[in-house]
């Protein structure tokens, strides 16, 4: 049965203080499914979650259980860690679920471990949310007092120990790699792939690295089934999505909302509406770094598939009549990413909007590979000038370039997270480009 | 994990290669014949696949880095595709736009890698670079004296903080900032002239781009192409580095240096070897015989250094260069020139004189380790055949005769049993008074790389080695206290029975006796004595003991005592009690000081040996050198370097021959050494500078650099590598073969030779261990003696079974007392050579060290009043000298250190000529001072 808009899955505890607390937690249902997975052979977890259709809530989508199925079988020493290293612009889910109901969390990495065979697992948990540190830690001390972490887990023969770690800062170590090279005390730099975390991750062994709402959802997909789970949403993607909006809406908040509800749903209909009693001309639907919709595009489901292949959304150009090309003929339009929307009503100035985008990119740019180093550094200061009306003829074709030179060819995905929205701002709103470049040279004359 | 010998078939660009599994696509394609352009990537480098350039369509969502990514089976890579090729030009574009074309680099070597790729590209030149905003004015920075850094160049690939870190593991470069505002930076972003760079240059030699370039050194830089290139090693220390020379032929000059990938030492070199060559063209080398005018007798010192005036004189300045080198306009009008042939006749005449009135062994000759083995050989048959004694020794004696002492009465070989490369194969190595990132730094690169592997490494030294950063232990003992600890292991090692007791069985004599020497050495006893815990005695004991393969690695901290011997004993002791010999990762490796010690020394320049080590004593052995030279030779042993010193104080020794020695720094207690070199009847030096020794000289003759011959030098690892000569001899200087050989040949011991090949085959004629080496087989790497064999020694040892020898405690000669109560320990500097002749007059090295100083621990400056940078006294019972004070915690409270490099304040006023009683090396490691503020 698909989900409702009164589907509540990983926000159920949201707003009762109680459920911080482990007794509160076990009072609202918590920590059974632990106790369920803990009598489930590990094979028999993956298989639900196989089934589940649950896909990674970081950003990439990525189906869950098929990563957890690449830790190679003689694997010795696995170590789960959780990313809670939140810093999508636009994205605020994790935080608010770390804080309202950090057993949950608790609970999903400690089944997860259990399927994984791991013994170690890591919270690494961005450095700004100290008030959600101080939340996930007090939880995880309380989970050991309460016999839920340690040498016995919930009185069974597992052994699992949790360890929170907080980053200092850095959007970098969001990215996986970057986030086991922190966590082992190494600079903060994205790791060459392959090989991939679940061969040779932290400290070299197969390591599953996962986001908050991912693991979150498990407790709900051991004590219900994942067939159960892959109802509640739609196509190839299971369960719930938590979607951030924030912008020029009535009504931003983090809602807890069916996989298939559309973009403009979303606005109209949870949101209250675009603010000021305006239109709305862009929206980004799941983070910075994703191609933004326009107004036509927004009747699109705001899920995975829907999103990467939907034809009523256009697909993304490195110039006019060029269509990116994301390798074996597939080609870009937009992605659900981190689940963070940022909605522009009509009178956003859609270039100063890139070029602040731009900005964000090239600070956060560990400047480890060249093509993100020097064209997010080129593409920040690009825009700007055109942002500010002090643009070049050819400074278009130019960024352009420039992204097209980025993408696909950088160690890590933040190059790509620069690349696709300057692309795709070019793509659907390139007249407004156009507009500020004819003024400028105007200007200049 | 697919196996390295397993064989991928892939496709590129349509061609389908065969590939070794674990290959990148960049080395595949290399080996196909297709170059996939790289900036980032050198082959001695790890791939970190960074500057992307060389990025391949291998059908992904995202371009795969080619020197990266290992090849897979049914790949099929495209190296230019349309794509490829537009993204790397946008790169090319994005770097080119902050790059200042030409940089420094283009403009000198003329080898910018990025700028190469861009003019391949079509891209140079054609600069969009005006609609490219450039980002901030990157810095420049010039504090180093011997590299240019340019930040502006950077293109941030990274090699050389590889190159800094991973081959030469200093951990001085890095990056700091992040995205565009990312730069290298040394240390914690100081200067690099300020930071703990070690100018080892081989950022330089890696960089890419103008970034880091070296600075000229006296001729202006320019391509290779433009240059000769000339393979020979280096002139420095016995690691003997492989290098290529790159000379202007027309100018005569060396423009700049680059170590030999083809070199055991993988051309990794040391500031020294890269830096330290512009000494070959100083104005100061001597091209025209000299002869003493007979105003400037009776003979003395010229200079007010070696004249030995006061010490309050000497050190502060007096308006003297900070260089400190000899002033000629003091000492050349002593001289006046002469032809070779007045030069040689007198030489021939006065000598012969001597011989004939005196009496062969009223003369004497010091070869030089610095030669080649042919003009060692020369010299000491010279010295055994026309002079008639065996009175002929060189700086051996100051450096590992010990050593080889204790090694040729235990196992019955003097030299290394293995190469220091066999480290890595290692689990634990003993490092014991060896200084080696200053020493032998290239060597210490391997030593920092096999840690890094895993080898553990155990330190033990009384000043704090730069090495014991990268040891598992360092054990701080008390100056002289080595035979105590090293006895308080053998101790814990029997006790324990954690000895090897069938190797011990089958392969040595004297366990008994040594196990009654060790017995009183308990570790409390030796900790009593040496100031090292008894816990971390056994410690290292243990570990040593329980090692899978260790080595021992030691250095003039061992050796330069009068207990030298015993010392090389107690560690060869250690060895064979724990059967650590013979096998990969095991052996016995004293580090050898000057690049041919280890040559000069197998072709005979010992007063006891002849060539190979065969005795002067053995009447078989004589008859075969009288034989195979055609004259009667000394059956008696000679004199050793400082008992030719004494000799010729008391006159029994009259005449001296010394062929590329400086005694008068070299030796310790100078003011004796100037006595006795005053009192000589005559004394020829043959040099390339007017050298201290050669302020005494009736004769001087002018000599080659070592860069201006070609000959054989053998290394630490008795690696035989032939060198090339790069520069013609300025003037009339000749080769010192040659020089050699008319002074024989006037003398009656006629020796005529086509050149070194021939010198060296009439070597290894008569020295057995050299036989097999082909003198064209020397180049590249050159060969091992005897047999290309890395270790030795598997079955059984020259001399049988190896003899454990015991050995007891004995303090230094001269312990510190109230009158003189600190230690003086001598050594070296990275930047410097010994006496300085060289290095002092090299612009690069003298910039980087122009000063003496001692180095005192900061609690002693502060009880005696001393802070850094003031002027010291230090005294001791036989001279005294003043210098700068340096604050270190390297050194112990109680003692102090000074480099012996430096003539202005020479060292080796204040040591003592106690000499060990086996090797006969004398005590530099220990002599009672005092120092106050000067």
């Amino acid at each position: 049965m698909p989900a409702t808009r009164e589907t509540r899955l990983v926000t159920k505890r949201f707003g009762d203080e109680q459920a911080k607390t482990l007794a509160g937690y076990v009072a609202s249902g918590g920590y059974q499914a632990l106790k369920k997975a803990l009598g489930m052979q590990p094979a028999a977890i993956l298989d639900e979650v196989k089934k589940s259709n649950l896909r990674g809530r970081g950003g990439a989508g990525f189906p869950t259980g098929m990563k957890w199925g690449f830790i190679p079988k003689d694997a010795k020493t696995t170590y789960l860690v959780c990313n809670a290293d939140e810093s999508e612009p636009g994205t605020c889910k994790d935080r608010e679920l770390m804080y309202w109901d950090p057993h949950l969390l608790i609970e999903g990495m400690a089944i997860a471990s259990f399927a994984l065979g791991c013994h170690h697992a890591y919270l690494y948990i961005r450095g700004e949310m100290m008030r959600e540190h101080a939340v996930m830690q007090a939880a995880v001390d309380e989970a050991y007092r309460g016999g839920l972490l340690g040498k016995r887990v919930a009185g069974s023969g597992y052994e699992l120990d949790i360890t929170v770690h907080r980053g200092a800062g850095a959007y970098i170590c969001g990215e996986e790699t970057s986030l086991l090279n922190s966590l082992e005390g190494r600079r903060g730099w994205p790791r060459m792939k392959p090989p991939f975390p679940a061969v040779k991750g932290l400290f070299g062994q197969p390591t599953i690295v996962n986001n908050v709402e991912t693991l979150m959802n498990v407790p709900f997909i051991v004590e219900q089934g994942g067939g159960v789970f892959a109802e509640l949403g739609m196509g190839r993607s299971g369960g719930t999505r938590i979607l951030c909006v924030s912008g020029h809406v009535n009504r931003p908040g983090v809602y807890e909302l069916p996989l298939g509800i559309t973009t403009r749903q979303l606005i109209d209909e949870v949101c209250g509406g675009i603010w000021k009693g305006r239109k709305v001309k862009a929206v980004i639907p799941g983070g910075s770094s994703m191609p933004p919709l326009d107004e036509s595009e927004l009747d699109v489901p705001i899920e995975f598939d829907a999103l990467m292949t939907d034809p009523r959304i256009k697909e993304v150009e490195v110039r006019p009549g060029v269509k990116f090309d994301l390798g074996g003929g597939k080609t870009l339009r937009t992605m659900a990413g981190s689940g963070g929307v940022v909605v522009m009503d009509d009178q956003a100035d859609l270039p100063a909007i890139c070029a602040r985008i731009m900005q964000f990119y090239a600070h956060e740019s560990c400047g480890q590979c060249t093509p993100c180093r020097e064209g997010t550094g080129w593409l920040a200061r690009i825009s700007q000038r055109v942002a500010d009306g002090r643009g070049l003829p050819g400074d278009l074709e130019l960024m352009e370039s420039i992204a097209h030179g980025i993408g696909g060819n950088t160690i890590c995905a933040l190059g790509d997270a620069a690349a696709w929205p300057m692309l795709g701002f070019l793509t659907k709103f390139r007249g407004e480009f156009e507009a500020k470049l004819a003024a400028s040279v105007a200007g200049a004359a | 994990m697919p196996d390295p010998g397993d064989l991928v078939t892939l496709e590129v660009d349509g061609h389908a290669i065969t590939a070794r599994a674990g290959q990148t696509i960049w080395e595949a394609a290399r080996d196909a014949g297709i170059q996939v352009p790289v900036l980032c990537h050198d082959e001695r480098l790890r791939p970190v696949g960074v500057c992307r350039l060389c990025v391949v369509d291998i059908g992904g969502r995202t371009l795969a880095a080619a020197c990266v990514r290992p090849v897979e089976a049914g790949m099929k890579v495209a190296t230019a595709s349309p794509l490829v090729v537009k993204q790397r030009a946008v790169l090319l574009r994005l770097l080119l736009a902050d790059h200042p074309t030409p940089c420094t680099r283009e403009r000198t070597t003329g080898d910018c890698a990025l700028e190469a790729e861009a003019r391949a590209a079509g891209l140079l030149g054609v600069a969009d670079s005006d609609s490219l905003p450039r980002g901030p004015v990157r810095a420049l920075d010039a504090s180093s004296p011997v590299i240019a850094v340019d930040l502006s160049s950077c293109i941030l690939c990274d090699r050389c903080v590889r190159g800094c870190n991973e081959l030469q593991s200093n951990d001085v470069l890095t990056r700091s900032g992040k995205g565009y505002g990312t730069t290298i930076t040394f240390d914690l972003g100081l200067p690099m002239g300020s930071s703990s760079c070690v100018s080892c240059g081989e950022c330089a030699a890696v960089c890419p781009t103008g970034a880091l370039t070296h600075k000229p050194l006296g001729a202006p830089l320019r391509p290779r192409a433009e240059l000769t290139a000339v393979d020979t090693t280096c002139p420095y220390c016995g690691v003997g580095c492989a290098l290529t020379v790159q000379v202007d032929r027309a100018e005569n000059r060396i423009v700049y240096i680059d170590g030999r990938k083809n070199g055991h030492n993988e051309a990794r070199l040391c500031v020294k070897g890269r830096y330290g060559f512009d000494y070959t063209t100083h104005p100061q080398r001597l091209t025209r015989p000299l002869i003493r005018r007979d105003t400037h007798y009776p003979k003395g010192g010229l200079s007010a250094d070696v004249r030995g005036a006061g010490a309050g004189e000497r050190g502060r300045g007096r308006g003297r260069r900070a260089g400190g080198h000899v002033d000629y306009a003091e000492v050349m009008p002593a001289f006046r020139e002469a032809t070779w042939d007045e030069a040689l006749d007198l030489v021939a005449t006065r000598l012969g004189a001597i011989r004939t009135t005196h009496g062969p062994n009223a003369l004497a000759g010091f070869g030089s380790a610095k030669c080649s083995n042919e003009e060692a050989y020369l010299f000491q048959k010279l010295v055994r055949t026309a002079f008639g004694t065996n009175n002929v020794d060189h700086c051996t004696r100051l450096c590992h005769a010990s050593s080889v002492a204790a090694l040729m009465e235990t196992i019955g070989s003097g030299a290394v049993t293995n190469v220091f490369h066999d480290i890595k194969r290692a689990d634990f190595a003993l490092l014991v008074g060896t200084n080696t990132t200053v020493n032998h730094p290239v060597a210490a690169t391997f030593f920092k790389e096999a840690v890094r592997a895993g080898t553990r490494l155990a330190v033990i030294d009384v000043r704090r080695p730069g090495i014991a950063d990268h040891a598992w232990k360092f054990l701080r003992q008390r100056p002289g206290a080595d035979v105590a600890l090293l006895g308080g292991m053998i101790h814990v090692i029997l006790e324990e029975r954690l000895y090897n007791e069938p190797f011990v069985r089958e392969r040595t004599v004297g366990l008994d006796a040594l196990a009654a020497a060790a017995a009183p050495m308990t570790p409390e006893l030796a900790e009593k004595i040496s100031g090292v815990p008894a816990d971390e005695i056994r410690a290292v004991a243990r570990a040593f003991a329980s090692a899978r393969a260790a080595m021992i690695f030691w250095g003039m901290g061992v050796s330069q005592h009068s207990h030298g011997t015993d010392n090389a004993r107690a560690l060869i002791a250690l060895c064979l009690l724990c059967g650590h010999i013979g096998r990969p990762g095991t052996g016995l490796h004293p580090l050898r000081g000057q690049n041919n010690v280890q040559g000069a020394s197998d072709a005979g320049l010992i007063p006891m040996l002849f060539p190979d080590y065969q005795s002067v004593t053995d009447p078989v052995v004589r008859a075969r050198f009288e034989a195979a030279w055609g004259f009667a030779l000394d059956p008696v042993p000679g004199l050793t370097v400082v008992e030719i010193m004494q000799a010729a104080l008391e006159h029994r020794v009259r005449g001296m021959y010394m062929m590329g020695e400086n005694p008068f720094l070299s030796d310790p207690n100078i003011n004796k050494v100037r006595k006795a070199l005053s009192a000589l009847d005559f004394l020829v030096v043959q040099d390339i500078f007017l050298t201290e020794t050669a302020e005494f000289a009736d004769v001087i003759l002018p000599a080659t650099s070592f860069f201006e011959k070609t000959g054989t030098f053998t290394n630490t690892d008795r690696r035989v590598q032939l060198g090339h000569a790069a520069l013609a001899p300025p003037g009339e200087a000749r080769l010192d073969w040659e020089i050699i050989c008319d002074v024989a040949t006037r003398m009656g011991a006629p020796m005529h030779y086509d050149g070194p090949e021939a010198i060296f085959n009439e070597l290894r004629s008569l020295a057995p261990s050299l036989a097999g080496l082909d003198y064209t087989s020397l180049e590249g790497a050159g060969r091992l003696w005897p047999g290309d064999q890395e270790i030795l020694f598997g079955d059984d040892f020259p001399s049988g079974k190896g003899r454990l020898v015991p050995t007891s405690f004995a303090p230094a000669r001269e312990l510190p007392d109230a009158e003189f109560p600190i230690v003086l320990v001598t050594g070296r500097l990275l930047e410097h050579w010994h006496t300085g002749s060289m290095t002092r007059r090299s612009r690069a090295l003298d910039a980087l060290e122009p000063e003496a100083f001692v180095e005192l621990h900061p609690n002693d400056g502060t009880h005696l009043g001393i802070a850094e940078g003031d002027f010291v006294l230090a005294r001791s019972r036989r001279g005294e000298i003043v210098l700068r004070a340096r604050l270190s915690t390297a050194t112990s409270e109680g003692s102090c250190f000074i480099p012996f490099h430096f003539r202005e304040a020479a060292a080796n006023l204040l040591t003592i000529d106690a000499l060990d009683p086996v090797g006969k090396i004398p005590e530099f490691k220990f002599c009672a001072v005092a120092l106050s503020r000067a």
